[in-house]
C-alpha cells in the first residue's frame, strides 16, 4: 500500500490525509513536533482570552484519527532523503515514504533586532508560544506592561489578547497608519481610532531598535528608534508577519526559496514530493496573488487540491475569488476581490467609500476608472454574503449594480439595522459631485 | 497554562480576572437579599414580611443589575466572553460545584418536601419562606402563597434580571436583544402574572399558563384538568379548545415558518431561564459525538413515554359505554393509533429518504408506542392502566419527568452540564419541535461560503450541544432538529460565517464536500461524484 507522509497537521495537512482518506485506501501518516492532535491556530488567542479551553480548539475529537486510519506521529524531522525516500527524526528515529507533501506552515519573522530571543520576546503563532506567554504574561502583575511591534493581524490579535487580562500595551507600527499596506486609507484610520478607543497605546511610525535585558536575561525594556525612548516592559510581541518554515530542507535537493518552490500542482522538483499551504511558494503568483499566502483556507484549498492530484486526479491549484475575514477588536472585517491599500492601489483602481457615523462601520468598493468594473469590497461591521460576491465577480458585475443590489449580499443577524439606503444615497452623491 | 480548571478549593482566585470593588458592592447587595430569603427559610420571625420580601428581591435584582452595568458599560459592545473557563464558577470549578449542590437541594425540597420551605398543611398559615411570599400572593390573587407561587416569583426575578444582564452583554446585537425582551415578557405576563389574575376572575380555573403547550404542559389533558375546565363554562372551553389547537395546529404552523426557535428561545419558560439566569453555564454542555447519541436516545424515548402516558391518562376516565359519551376508550384509542400511523406514514412518505438510518429509529419507536398502546388496552381495566393504577401512573410521569428531569437534573446542573440539558435530554416538547424543524420547517443556519477558519466559538457557546463547527466548516447549513436558534453561535463568530435564516425548503440541506472559494472545475468534480 503506497504510504503518504505529511508533516506538519495543521489545516493544510490535516485537509489533504482527510480528503486522501475519503479518496482512496492509502496509508497515510502525519508528523508534528508541535501537539499530539490538529487543532485550529486561528483560535489559539481565545484560549490566553479564556473563552475557550485548548481542547476545544481542536475540531475533530481524539478517536476520529484512529477510526479514519490516519496514523498521527510526534517527532521532529530533522532531514529528508529524497533519494531513498527517507526521512530522519531529531529523535534519531527513520521513516519511508512512497509520497511526501510538505506542509510545515510559518514561522514569525525576526529582523535580527538586539535582545530578539530574551526570554519575554516571541511572536504568537505555534501552541509553544502560547504556553510561554502563560509564564512570561499570565497576568498584569507578573508583565506590568506589554509591548507589540508589527502592526498586522497577529499584533492586534495579542494586543486584544493581553487587554483582556488588563495588561497595558503598546503598539509599535511603522508605518503611519495600522495594516495601510492592505486596507485603503478611511478603514486604515478608523481601526487606529478603535485601537486606541481601547486604550491601546498606538504608536504609528514608530520602529524598535532594541530590547534590552534584566540580569536574568528576561525581558526589561524596549528602545523606540525615532526617539530614543525607554519603555519598560516584560514582554514583547513580535509580529512583523511570518515566513515559511522550511529551515529544515536546507540540505535536502528540494528547490526552496523564500518557501518550497511548488508548480501549479503543488510539485516541487523532485518527484513524489509535494508542498501545500503557509511554506508552499508558487514560482508565480496566480493573478493578483502573492506567491506566498499565508492564509487558512488558501493551505485548506492546496489540501483538497493536492488529495486529487495523489489519488491519480492530476489537478492544478486554480484559487477562485479572491476573499479574506478578520476581526480587529470588536470589528469585523471581510473582503472579497480586490481592493488594495493605501500603498500599492493601482492607478487605474478607483474607490468608493463609505462610513457610518458612529466609526465602527464602513465599506470600500474597488472599480475600474474606466470600465465602472467591480473589483472588489472590504466590509467593516458589516456581515457580507460569500457566495453573492463570488456569484458577481464571475458575472463582471459593475459597481452601480454591486451598489444597487448591496442588500441582496448582505449576511448580518435578523433585525439588525441595514445601510445599504445610507450607502447609495452617498454613492449618488458622491458620482454627481465629481 | 491557565486554561485550567480550578479545583483548588482556595477563595482567592489565582487567575487574572478580578471583579471591580463597585461588583463586589452589587455582589454583598444580592447576597444580603438572598440572606432575606435564607433567614426566612430557616424560619427566623421577620417582623413584616411584605417589608422584608420587597427589600429581598429588590436587593437581589439589584445587585445583579449593578454587577452587570459595571461588567459591561465599562467596555466596548462586542462580544466578552473573556475568562469564562478561568472563573471557577463557568468552569466546573469549586464554585460551579458549590452552585450546582446548592441549587439541587433546592430543588428536591421544593418538589418533595415543601413543608421544609414553610408551606402549611390544612389550612394553617404559612411560616417560612413560603409564608414571606404571602403579602405578594395575596397582593395577586388573594390568596396565601404556595411553594410553587414562591418558586414563580424567584423564577420570573431570576430571567428579569439576569434578562437584563444578557441584553447589555449583547447589546451590539438587537436579535440577542429582542429575543430576550421576548423571554421576559412571556414569564412576567403569561407565565407569572396572567394565571394568577386568571385566579382571580375566576378560581376553580386550573392552572394554566396559556403559553405552556402539550406536552410541555402534560398535565393539561388530566381529568382533574379536564374537569376543572369543563366545569368552568365558555371560557374553560375555550381554553382546552385553545390548548388542543396550540398543540395541533399552532406550533407546527409556526415552526414551519421560523423553526422550534419561536418556541424554545423566544417563548418557553424553560427555555428563558437557560438564556438568562443559565447564560454563564451554555459553554459546558458537552460536545462529543457521544453525548449527542445519548442526546437522541433520551429525549425520545422521553416522547414515547409522554404520549403513551397522556393517552393513557385520558383512557383512563374515558367511559366503556357509548350511549353516555361518543368519545369512549375504543374510539379514543383507535383515533390515536390512526392519528399517529397517518404522521407516520406521512413522514416515511415523503422524507424516509432523507432521514436515512434514522427512518429505522422512527419505525422503531412507532413501532413501541402501538404496541403500549394496544398492550394497554387489551389489558386495562376500569382500575388499572398497564396492572398500575391510574392514579400512581399520573404520579410516575409528574415525578420522573415533571420534576427530576426537568427541575432538579435540568436546572439544578446548570453550572455541570451547561443550560440546556433538560432541553437537550429531556423535554417531549423540544423532540416534537424537532422532530418538525427537521423534517419541515424554512429554518437554517447558513453558513457563509469559505469563510470558516474552525476557530470553535460557535461549538463552544452552543448550550445545546451542536458541534455547530463540523458544518461551518464544511460550508453546510445547519438543520438539527436539536437547535433552538438562540443566534449565539453567529453572534460569538468572530468572522461573520452563520446566519440563522428563515428561506425557501429548496437548498436547505447542501451537502458539499469543497468550500467555496476553491476553483470550480473542483467543486463541479466532487459535487457531481
Amino acid at each position: 500500500m503506497e504510504h503518504i507522509v505529511i508533516i506538519g497537521n495543521g489545516i493544510s495537512g490535516v485537509t489533504l490525509a482527510r480528503h486522501v482518506r475519503k479518496l482512496s485506501d492509502k496509508k497515510i501518516t502525519i508528523i508534528s513536533a508541535e501537539t499530539d492532535y490538529f487543532f485550529s491556530r486561528t483560535a489559539l488567542m481565545y484560549v490566553y482570552m479564556g473563552h475557550m479551553k485548548f481542547e476545544h480548539t481542536q475540531p475533530y475529537e481524539n478517536w476520529f484519527w484512529e477510526k479514519n486510519r490516519i496514523e498521527l506521529k510526534k517527532g521532529y524531522v530533522d532531514t529528508i532523503d529524497t533519494d531513498n525516500k527517507t526521512l530522519f527524526f531529531a529523535e534519531g528515529d527513520q521513516m519511508q515514504y512512497d509520497k511526501l507533501v510538505i506542509a510545515t506552515g510559518s514561522k514569525p519573522n525576526k529582523f535580527g533586532w538586539p535582545g530578539q530571543d530574551l526570554i519575554g520576546a516571541q511572536g504568537l503563532y505555534s501552541k509553544q508560544d502560547l504556553d510561554n506567554m502563560e509564564v512570561v504574561a499570565p497576568n498584569n502583575k507578573v508583565c506590568k506592561r506589554a509591548v507589540i511591534v508589527g502592526g498586522g493581524l497577529i499584533g492586534i490579535e495579542l494586543a486584544e489578547m493581553l487587554n483582556s487580562r488588563e495588561i497595558p500595551v503598546t503598539f509599535l507600527v511603522r508605518e503611519d497608519s495600522f495594516w495601510n499596506g492592505v486596507l485603503p486609507k478611511g478603514e486604515s484610520r478608523m481601526i487606529n481610532r478603535h485601537i486606541k478607543n481601547h486604550h491601546i497605546d498606538l504608536r504609528l511610525n514608530t520602529n524598535l531598535k532594541a530590547i534590552n535585558s534584566d540580569e536574568n536575561g528576561k525581558v526589561k525594556s524596549v528602545i523606540i528608534e525615532e526617539t530614543g525612548e525607554e519603555l519598560e516592559c516584560n514582554f514583547v510581541g513580535l509580529t512583523a508577519g511570518v515566513s515559511p518554515n522550511i529551515s529544515f530542507l536546507k540540505d535536502s535537493k528540494i528547490d526552496t526559496k523564500r518557501g518550497v518552490l511548488v508548480n501549479r500542482y503543488l510539485e516541487t522538483n523532485i518527484k513524489d514530493v509535494y508542498a501545500i499551504g503557509d511554506c508552499a511558494e508558487q514560482h508565480e503568483g496566480i493573478g493578483n496573488r502573492r506567491p506566498i499566502e499565508a492564509v487558512w483556507y488558501t493551505g485548506r484549498m492546496m489540501g483538497e487540491t493536492l488529495a486529487q492530484t495523489i489519488c491519480d486526479n492530476p489537478l492544478e491549484y486554480k484559487p477562485g475569488h479572491w476573499f479574506n475575514s478578520a476581526k480587529f477588536l470588536d470589528i469585523e472585517y471581510q473582503t472579497y476581490g480586490w481592493v488594495f491599500g493605501e500603498r500599492g492601489q493601482p492607478d487605474y483602481e478607483k474607490h468608493f467609500h463609505w462610513k457610518h457615523d458612529d466609526d465602527t462601520k464602513c465599506i470600500t468598493v474597488a472599480y475600474h476608472k474606466d470600465t465602472n468594473a467591480f473589483l472588489g469590497i472590504n466590509t467593516f461591521g458589516i456581515r457580507m454574503r460569500h457566495e453573492t460576491f463570488d456569484k458577481w465577480l464571475t458575472e463582471n458585475r459593475d459597481v452601480d449594480f454591486v451598489i444597487n443590489n448591496l442588500k441582496e449580499a448582505n449576511f448580518d443577524p435578523e433585525f439588525y439595522k441595514h445601510f445599504e439606503k445610507e450607502i447609495l444615497a452617498t454613492y449618488n452623491n458622491q458620482l454627481q459631485t465629481v | 497554562m491557565s486554561n485550567k480548571i480550578n479545583h483548588s478549593m482556595s477563595l482567592a482566585s489565582p487567575d487574572a480576572f478580578h471583579i471591580s470593588t463597585k461588583q463586589k458592592v452589587a455582589l454583598g447587595i444580592g447576597l444580603v437579599g438572598l440572606l432575606i430569603l435564607a433567614l426566612a427559610l430557616f424560619n427566623v420571625h421577620l417582623p413584616n414580611t411584605g417589608l422584608f420580601l420587597t427589600l429581598s428581591l429588590v436587593m437581589i435584582g439589584a445587585g445583579v443589575v449593578i454587577y452587570s452595568r459595571e461588567a459591561y458599560l465599562t467596555k466596548l459592545e462586542g462580544i466578552k466572553n473573556d475568562g469564562t473557563w478561568f472563573k471557577s464558577i463557568s468552569s466546573r470549578g469549586f464554585w460551579g460545584w458549590a452552585l450546582g449542590v446548592i441549587l439541587t437541594s433546592f430543588y428536591i425540597v421544593l418538589y418533595f418536601y415543601p413543608q421544609y420551605l414553610g408551606l402549611a398543611k390544612d389550612g394553617a398559615p404559612n411560616t417560612g419562606l413560603v409564608g414571606l411570599f404571602d403579602p405578594l400572593s395575596n397582593l395577586l390573587s388573594g390568596r396565601n402563597a404556595s411553594q410553587w407561587f414562591v418558586y414563580g416569583s424567584l423564577y420570573t426575578i431570576a430571567i428579569l434580571a439576569f434578562g437584563y444582564k444578557f441584553i447589555l452583554k449583547y447589546r451590539h446585537n438587537r436579535y440577542q436583544q429582542i429575543r430576550t425582551m421576548s423571554v421576559m415578557f412571556f414569564q412576567l405576563g403569561f407565565a407569572f402574572l396572567i394565571p394568577e389574575f386568571m385566579y382571580v376572575m375566576n378560581n376553580d380555573l386550573p392552572y394554566y399558563d396559556l403559553k405552556s403547550v402539550w406536552p410541555l404542559n402534560y398535565y393539561i389533558f388530566d381529568e382533574w384538568s379536564v374537569k376543572g375546565f369543563l366545569s368552568n363554562g365558555n371560557l374553560g372551553l375555550a381554553l382546552i379548545v385553545f390548548g388542543i389547537v396550540s398543540t395541533f395546529l399552532i406550533t407546527p404552523i409556526l415552526t414551519y415558518k421560523y423553526g422550534k426557535r419561536w418556541y424554545c428561545s423566544w417563548v418557553c419558560g424553560c427555555g428563558g431561564l437557560a438564556e438568562t439566569a443559565g447564560d454563564s453555564f451554555r459553554q459546558l454542555s458537552s460536545k462529543k459525538l457521544s453525548a449527542w447519541k445519548l442526546e437522541r436516545w433520551l429525549i425520545h424515548t422521553v416522547l414515547v413515554f409522554s404520549v403513551v402516558m397522556t393517552t393513557a391518562m385520558v383512557y383512563s376516565y374515558l367511559g366503556k359505554d357509548s350511549n353516555n359519551f361518543w368519545l369512549t376508550r375504543d374510539v379514543f384509542i383507535t383515533a390515536v393509533i390512526v392519528f399517529l400511523t397517518i404522521i407516520f406514514a406521512g413522514v416515511m412518505y415523503f422524507r424516509g429518504k432523507e432521514l436515512g438510518k434514522d427512518a429505522k429509529a422512527g419505525a422503531i419507536g412507532y413501532g413501541v408506542v402501538i404496541a403500549l398502546l394496544l398492550f394497554m388496552h387489551f389489558t386495562a381495566t376500569t382500575e388499572n392502566l398497564f396492572f398500575i393504577k391510574g392514579g400512581t401512573l399520573r404520579s410516575i410521569y409528574g415525578i420522573y419527568i415533571g420534576s427530576i428531569f426537568s427541575g432538579v437534573i435540568g436546572t439544578g446542573f446548570y453550572p455541570i452540564l451547561g443550560s440546556r440539558s433538560w432541553c437537550r435530554f429531556g423535554c417531549p416538547m423540544a423532540a416534537i419541535l424537532g422532530f418538525q424543524q427537521r423534517l419541515f420547517s424554512k429554518f437554517r443556519i447558513t453558513t457563509n461560503g469559505g469563510q470558516c477558519i474552525s476557530c470553535g466559538n460557535c461549538s463552544n457557546s452552543c448550550e445545546m450541544g451542536i458541534d455547530v463547527r463540523a458544518y461551518a466548516q464544511k460550508g453546510e447549513n445547519i438543520v438539527r432538529s436539536s437547535c433552538v436558534g438562540c443566534g449565539v453561535c453567529s453572534a460569538v463568530c468572530p468572522r461573520g460565517v452563520l446566519k440563522l435564516e428563515n428561506d425557501t425548503m429548496d437548498g436547505r440541506i447542501n451537502p458539499t464536500e469543497i468550500l467555496l472559494g476553491n476553483d470550480v472545475d473542483l467543486m463541479d468534480f466532487v459535487n457531481k461524484k
